[in-house]
């Protein structure tokens, strides 16, 4: 709208708005609160939202205790190891597609997006059965390969969608400048595919982050990422909710972030382009 | 040197012939325009030309060579982009010594080139800018600039000025036809605008529906096109056409007479017209008339002329300037 | 705009062809062989088997299996269980779409309304949907829904009333909430970046016709708004039928567990190879009539 809202209106908004944000957004903020107090504070009513004793000890415990190092790691070399392999095959895929389309391209992408429609249930036995008998089982490399699998059809969706946007006379123009295939790649399309391909590298990491059912159900404490990690602590002994509080705060931080950068790639790469 | 010409070149997707079969000889150095409506084909048969499309059968030689399955790059030519095509990453250097750094050419000969196209074109203080801190014409010079300065043996252009505004394209029109003076290479232009055409050609290549309807000199098409479709698409305003009882007077199915060619006089002529509407334009003023029989035409007034509507005037055509057209739209040539 | 000369088609097959390559063993391997041991009396922990042998599998321990017919799938169709899990499936989809699309379009409207602080309300109102699924189901199991130190507890307290012990009495509604929270973000963050592509001179057109705010959002919003809620609602089934994180960290398989999730009690806790992947089967077929709508409707999206 060109002209101004009224400052009365726009208060009013203000304050539902802000209300409704604060409610939905309570639990988190809640958690994040709860990991600073401790445990006898964490279950104490009437709940206390400022006035406690601050501290970090459960940061402390959940470090040192069970581990959380290794779980971490295992998150991010999961997300990161599975966003890198897919890339390396999604790229080329998408490219393709996007300049290179057959008469069955357009079929190839709706089959690649069924792909992603099968249920994971049924496919959990076999996969189940061959990791055990191959020892992959509770194996990063096996969950990486998993994972990269799962998430391979949003990736090459929206690289393709990227891709279709790149205008192909900049692209022509490059090959009357002479440029061979090779070279048209690297000067020309890679540099202005680059913004596309790090809205997937995102997108990617957010979902192999947060995946929860191969990891749970392939992983019990090797290879075992921090959503495992997590639920482990449904069945605890004795207090726990502001370690259980602490571990989630450090669990969901980081997408937490990365996904407030991410917005707009969540959309196209979870719509399958169908909304941008 | 330039020399480029067509046989038979045929372009087809699957079903969709676009062009059926196209013959056509450019003579080096010519200013040659690719004229026609939306769909004509003129923009595919540039691209075959470039490289950029494959022909389904046909050849394309470029200074007697056969250039049909070479590489855009190995044809010698540059081409012009309609939305110029920059590369958004690079700056304007990048862009304009993109094609000699792909050539494999020495630093200091790049430099220098660079610099040489960016003095003529006025670029030289823009050169380390990004394509998308420039205006609209001055993206255009640096999409000329990357074509010059591969100092090719043709140059193709692709609706250069069709996303300026009108009075740049006047401007831009100037320079590319000194351009061409200047450089004396073989020019192909393709464009909608017949007035464009009709300014900058040697010749023009008039298309419709993938098919050569006529190439000649813009002048030779004004007096004598060859069908009904060339003579209402050369010249503005339209040519009037008219059909019936009226041209059976002249022995034709159709007979077209340009506006410029009708004279307008208060008490006697051909055929008698009402007013309906007049546009003043300062040096002419054209009246959109009721012709009776003859339909509705229009008719060019030399200077200001007072107008009210649904005056009556008369209307004589000059003799030799009427066109004759039979029944399949050819024109009858005595 | 096609680059598709000859010299380059060939190469784009080879481009293709890793991912093609992959996706179908992924899809296919497992699905098939999950379809070979739907017929197949195949217990994990069973030592002997009880009709002759199969030509086995390589990868596969070959004494535990026998032909079974179609009896896994009677078995795992009159279990009542399974009756549960499949209406828990289709509750548990049904509710969420409820919400999440009705709550997402209140909350799509209001954020695109002018107010101070809207990058903040928005993170705020979009974050449940990054938080990982188990760290959500752990958070409301305990700290909110606990029914004696839960911040709902306390609530429900403060007014008066007496608190719910949700995972012993409303299981249902418990894992509906829970993810329905998750859930109503996503739905929120498409339909704004829909709505916010409503095209401005359409609104000040609607203006110059003196649209009163109602008749503007039921004859000129929601028409646009039609086909992002389409496309929420089918990628949303997508993913719900296959909730699972949430109902295993939170132990209500009992009352509130789904088809996948019945689908793991009969693969990974009592090792009956055969009925699981029966019972994956036929969450295949479920999951199939809805993949046709969705392709259909991401596949007009294709020639844009």
């Amino acid at each position: 709208m060109a002209r101004t809202v009224s400052t009365r209106r726009k208060l009013i908004v203000t304050a539902i708005a802000w209300a409704i944000g604060l409610l939905i957004f309570f639990p988190i903020l809640w958690t994040i609160l709860t990991s600073f107090k401790t445990e006898g504070e964490a279950i104490a009513l009437p709940p206390k939202f400022l006035f406690f004793d601050w501290t970090l000890e459960n940061y402390g415990v959940v470090q040192e205790r069970s581990d959380y190092l290794k779980f971490a790691m295992n998150s991010i070399m999961l997300a990161l190891g599975s966003t890198f392999f897919a890339l390396v095959i999604a790229i080329p895929s998408a490219w393709a597609m996007a300049f290179a389309p057959g008469r069955r391209t357009k079929d190839l992408l709706m089959w690649m997006l069924s792909t992603k429609m099968m249920p994971p249930v049924g496919a959990l036995l076999p996969i189940y059965l061959i990791f055990r008998d191959f020892g992959l089982l509770d194996t990063r490399g096996g969950i990486i390969t998993v994972l990269m699998l799962l998430n391979l059809p949003i990736l090459i969706w929206m690289l393709y969608t990227y891709f279709k946007e790149i205008p192909g006379e900049i692209l022509e123009a490059s090959r009357m400048d002479g440029a061979s295939l090779g070279k048209e790649l690297l000067y020309v399309l890679t540099p202005m595919a680059i913004p596309g391909i790090a809205s997937t590298l995102l997108l990617n990491i957010i979902l192999a982050w947060n995946e929860a059912f191969w990891t749970l159900a392939l992983t019990t404490k090797d290879a075992a990422p921090l959503t495992q990690f997590i639920a482990s602590y449904s069945s605890p002994e004795g207090l726990f909710w502001a370690k259980l509080s602490a571990a989630s705060t450090m669990a969901i931080a980081p997408i937490l972030v990365l996904g407030w950068f991410a917005q707009k790639q969540l959309v196209r790469g979870l719509t399958f382009g169908a909304v941008k | 040197m330039g020399t480029i010409s067509l046989k038979n070149a045929r372009k087809a997707f699957g079903d969709a012939v676009i062009i059926p079969g196209a013959d056509l000889d450019i003579k080096d150095g010519e200013f040659v325009v690719f004229v026609g409506p939306s769909g004509c084909g003129k923009s595919t048969l540039l691209r075959m030309i470039a490289g950029l499309e494959d022909l389904t059968s046909g050849a394309i030689h470029i200074d007697g060579k056969d250039m049909t399955n070479e590489a855009p790059s190995k044809r010698g030519l540059s081409m012009v982009f309609q939305s110029y095509a920059l590369y958004p990453h690079m700056s304007v250097r990048g862009n304009i010594s993109f094609g000699l750094k792909m050539a494999g050419l020495p630093k200091a000969e790049i430099e220098a080139k660079v610099a040489k196209a960016a003095a003529t074109l006025n670029l030289t203080e823009y050169l380390d800018r990004k394509p998308r801190q420039l205006s609209g014409g001055q993206r255009q010079r640096v999409a000329i600039g990357r074509a010059i300065v591969r100092n090719p043996e043709g140059f193709l252009f692709d609706e250069p000025l069709s996303n300026l505004d009108a009075a740049l394209r006047v401007n831009m029109r100037l320079e590319i036809m000194q351009m061409h003076k200047d450089l004396g290479a073989t020019m192909i232009y393709v464009t909608h605008d017949q007035v464009e055409a009709m300014t900058m050609a040697d010749r023009i290549v008039v298309l419709n529906r993938g098919v050569i309807e006529q190439v000649g000199s813009p002048l030779e098409l004004y007096n004598k096109p060859d069908s009904l479709f060339v003579a209402g698409f050369i010249g503005s305003p339209k040519m009037n056409l008219i059909q019936g009882s009226e041209a059976k007077k002249y022995d034709a199915t159709t007979i077209g007479i340009r506006p410029e060619h009708l004279a307008i006089s208060q008490k006697e002529g051909t055929w008698p017209a009402k007013i309906r509407l007049a546009e003043h334009l300062g040096a002419d003023t054209f009246l959109h008339v009721d012709a009776g029989p003859c339909g509705m035409m229009t008719v060019r007034a030399e200077g200001e002329y007072d107008a009210t509507a649904d005056a009556k005037i008369f209307l004589t055509p000059e003799p030799s300037r009427i066109h004759r057209f039979d029944k399949d739209g050819k024109a009858i040539r005595k | 705009m096609s680059m598709a000369t000859q010299q380059t088609r060939a190469l784009g097959k080879l481009a293709v062809s890793p991912s093609v390559f992959a996706l179908f063993m992924w899809m296919i391997v497992p699905l098939a062989m999950t379809i070979y041991f739907s017929f197949l009396r195949y217990n994990l922990l069973d030592p002997n088997p009880i009709c002759s042998l199969l030509s086995p599998d390589a990868l596969l321990d070959a004494e535990n299996r026998c032909l079974a017919g179609i009896t896994n799938y009677s078995y795992f169709l009159t279990d009542p269980a399974f009756f549960k899990a499949m209406g828990n499936s289709l509750k548990l989809v049904g509710w969420v779409l409820v919400i999440s699309v009705v709550g997402g379009t209140l909350l799509a409207l209001l954020l695109d309304q002018a107010f101070y602080g809207r990058g903040f309300v928005r993170i705020m109102m979009i974050a449940p949907f990054l938080v990982m699924p188990t760290v959500s189901a752990l958070v409301w199991k305990n700290m909110m829904m606990n029914p004696v130190s839960g911040f709902l507890a306390y609530l429900f307290k403060l007014v008066g009333l007496q608190p719910i012990d949700w995972f012993a009495h409303a299981p249902m509604t418990a894992v509906v909430l829970m993810v329905a929270w998750q859930w109503v973000p996503f739905a929120t963050l498409i339909l704004l970046t829909s709505l916010q592509s409503l095209d401005e001179e359409q609104k000040e057109a609607a203006e110059m016709d003196g649209t009163p705010p109602l008749s503007y959002f039921f004859y000129i919003v929601l028409p646009h708004l039609i086909r992002p809620m389409t496309v929420v609602i089918l990628i949303e089934t997508i993913f719900l039928l296959n909730i699972f994180a949430e109902i295993y960290v939170t132990g209500t398989a009992g009352r509130a567990g789904n088809l996948p999730f019945l689908v793991y009690q009969y693969g990974l806790i009592a090792n009956d190879i055969g009925g699981a992947s029966a019972g994956g089967i036929i969450a295949v077929i479920l999951a199939n009539i809805v993949a046709v709508f969705l392709m259909r409707m991401i596949g007009k999206n294709l020639d844009t």
